[in-house]
């Protein structure tokens, strides 16, 4: 079967599936029915690529950052700038094609997790512009070191509710969006903002993000007349990652990298480096749980990486070999943002950054005459605190 | 034993014109050794089927209550063998239908097979997984069957008639009725959904298979509301574990219980 077959009967391979309590199936199979009717709908089609061009700012450019390249001392770098979509990231993609869903589907409340708040910012921008209430959970860890994201959400017109449950943090935000879809779901749609959670979500948000590497094969095969050797995104739920990989899944050549967060060396996040198999937030995938199947508190510097499982299309990836992935330490991706930050005057958020740092190597192993595309997910204005805290 | 031990339950509870009572309390709440000390004056109080809640670290399903109390017992060291291993010294004092409420990846973790048969030598007689629709329960059903378990599915207000009839083919000892929309947790009254929806559950469910609701009850008079609405049995879960969580005594317990026992009478 081909990869870009997947996902079959809501599974891709063994992980995946629907893994939650019974009150959300219906409300599963509601969208999943929206979505597919939907899809190939030509007004639906019509309105989310308006959106997407003269709102979000698509088509994202491809840069070839010729300092970058040479400081390698390899392969041509590109990077894919999804750090220059209206909000800072690339997760105003997912979050326009699904608040345009639920609005078709009669849904008046959007509700989302965040993690950094990249994807609560670009949900409360979706809510705002598509005329829908939006509530967003926030574990109050992320939100004491992403203060300017809750500002940014509540001058939205968002409602921020902070989680104090378990770690505090994006898991623990997920937990609580979904008691409150349990207690809702009649008028909400949940806007999950990764390829994680139970079918549809995975493949509702991969098909969202695709149009990352849709963009990229155009602007390379236009630049360079070939597909590029390797691709090369950060992975925490997984979605920019998908996003990039997907359109290419067929195409042998290419080889894809994801770069997990291997936080300060002992706690981290890289499930698909250092997980087993379980069952989380309504997927079967590789998860970073103790011998009692208990989920662990991770840890990243990028709060969008700080999360103990993964999509299941990477799990899927990961067991056939069809892309890498390797963990990436805090240190070393404070080290890509001073670096892309000095060489070509691009502060990228810190996920990002971990993508940077392992591109940079990979170049050099490629050697002259190789094409690394670096998927930039999102810019680094809102990490300054951060890494200057360090 | 196993799913006989629970329809043997309803049938004689039936036979007295009485409803069943099923208590929740989760195991190692507050401490792996008080915890038995609760659990045992809550089959004394007069339980009629105990539902001993597996701690898991992200109970998608719970309110805070429930929350806090899994939080608790897992600070205190509670794993799912130390649960088995209550039920097992639970079972040396009574024969009441004992069932584990457990999330998913517990049981994956040690291994479907493993926990059922440690569950069953435990002397356990069903399972009730909140984040396992019919549709993904195959291994485990298969694993259950083999140790003569029942496993337990559940049915909420957004069910409708088709999808009811499947999972009520598929649940075994009862059907688990969720009576409201959300989480689990005490609320003062039941909710407008309720009442209806029983009604309409029960006139869709084959005769034989009792239909126990939970989610929300905290008070005799919602035990009574529910049986007189066509219901075999009430759960009451979150208002006992918040007593244990104010400090009741497990003799405080046990008489809470028994005035919850005596609302099923009425």
């Amino acid at each position: 079967m081909k990869l870009s077959e997947y996902p079959k009967d809501g599974r891709f391979g063994p992980y995946g599936g629907r893994y939650v309590p019974e009150i959300l199936v219906p409300a599963l199979e509601e969208l999943e029915v929206a979505y597919e009717e939907l899809k190939e709908d030509p007004s639906f089609k019509a309105e989310l690529g308006e959106l997407l061009r003269d709102f979000a700012g698509r088509p994202s450019p491809l840069y070839f950052a010729g300092n970058l390249t040479r400081h390698a001392g390899g392969a041509k770098i590109y990077l894919k700038r999804e750090d220059l979509i209206h909000g800072g990231a690339h997760k105003l993609n997912n979050a326009l094609g699904q608040a345009l869903l639920a609005k078709r589907m009669g849904k008046r409340r959007l509700i989302a997790e965040t993690g950094a708040g990249q994807h609560g910012t670009a949900t409360a921008i979706a809510g705002a512009v598509l005329g829908l209430r939006t509530e967003i959970y926030m574990g109050a860890l992320d939100a004491q070191r992403q203060r300017m994201n809750l500002f940014r959400m509540e001058l939205l017109g968002a409602k921020v509710h902070l989680v104090e449950s378990g770690s505090r943090t994006l898991k623990d935000a997920i937990n609580e969006a979904l008691r409150d879809w349990a207690t809702r779901v009649r008028d909400t749609h949940y806007l999950v903002g990764s390829v994680v959670g139970p079918h549809p979500f995975p493949m509702i948000v991969r098909d969202f993000q695709s149009v990352i590497g849709h963009e990229v094969r155009e602007q390379v095969l236009a630049r360079e007349g070939r597909l590029p050797d390797l691709l090369v995104a950060c992975v925490g739920g997984g979605s920019n990652a998908i996003g990039t990989f997907f359109p290419f899944s067929d195409d042998p050549g290419v080889g894809f990298l994801g770069v997990e967060g291997g936080g300060d060396g002992v706690r981290g996040s890289a499930p698909l480096s250092q997980g087993e198999v379980g069952v989380l937030h309504g997927m079967r995938t590789y998860l970073l749980q103790d011998e009692w199947g208990q989920i662990a508190e991770t840890y990243s510097i990028a709060a969008g990486l700080d999360y103990p499982g993964v999509g299941p299309e990477h799990a899927l990836y990961r067991d056939l070999g069809r892309a890498e992935y390797v963990a990436v330490t805090d240190r070393q991706a404070v080290e890509g943002f001073r670096l892309l930050s000095r060489l070509e005057g691009i502060i990228p958020a810190l996920e990002s950054a971990h993508a940077v740092y392992a591109a940079v190597a990979r170049a050099r192993e490629l050697g002259p005459g190789g094409i690394v595309v670096v998927t930039l997910s999102g810019r680094g204005d809102k990490d300054l605190e951060t890494v200057y805290g360090l | 034993m196993g799913c006989e031990r629970i329809a043997e339950a309803f049938a004689r509870l039936r036979g007295r014109g009485e409803g069943a009572l099923l208590v929740y309390l989760v195991a190692g709440d507050p401490s792996p050794e008080r915890s038995l000390d609760f659990l045992r004056a809550a089959a004394r109080g007069g339980a009629d089927l105990l539902e001993l809640g597996l701690p898991f670290s992200d109970p998608v399903a719970d309110g805070p209550t429930i929350q806090a109390a899994g939080l608790r017992a897992l600070k205190a060291g509670t794993t799912p063998e130390t649960t088995l291993e209550l039920a097992a010294l639970l079972r040396q004092d009574t024969d009441i239908p004992i069932l584990i409420m457990s999330y998913y990846n517990p049981i994956l973790r040690m291994g479907e097979e493993i926990f059922c048969r440690r569950a069953a030598a435990c002397g356990v007689d069903g399972l009730i997984v909140p984040d396992l629709p019919p549709e993904e329960a195959a291994p485990l059903a298969h694993a259950a069957e083999e140790e003569g378990l029942a496993l337990t599915f559940l049915a909420t207000p957004e069910t409708g008639e088709e999808r009811l009839r499947a999972i009520a083919q598929r649940t075994q000892g009862f059907l688990y009725l969720v009576g409201r929309y959300g989480t689990t947790g005490a609320r003062g009254s039941l909710a407008p959904e309720t009442i209806p929806l029983i009604r309409r559950v029960r006139a869709l469910l084959p005769d034989g298979m009792p239909l126990a609701v939970g989610f929300g009850l905290s008070r005799p008079q919602h035990v009574r509301g529910v049986i007189a609405a066509g219901a075999d049995g009430a759960v009451v879960g979150s208002s006992l574990v918040e007593k244990v969580a104010q400090g009741a005594s497990p003799e405080g317990l046990s008489a809470l219980v028994g005035e919850l026992k005596g609302a099923t009478r009425s």
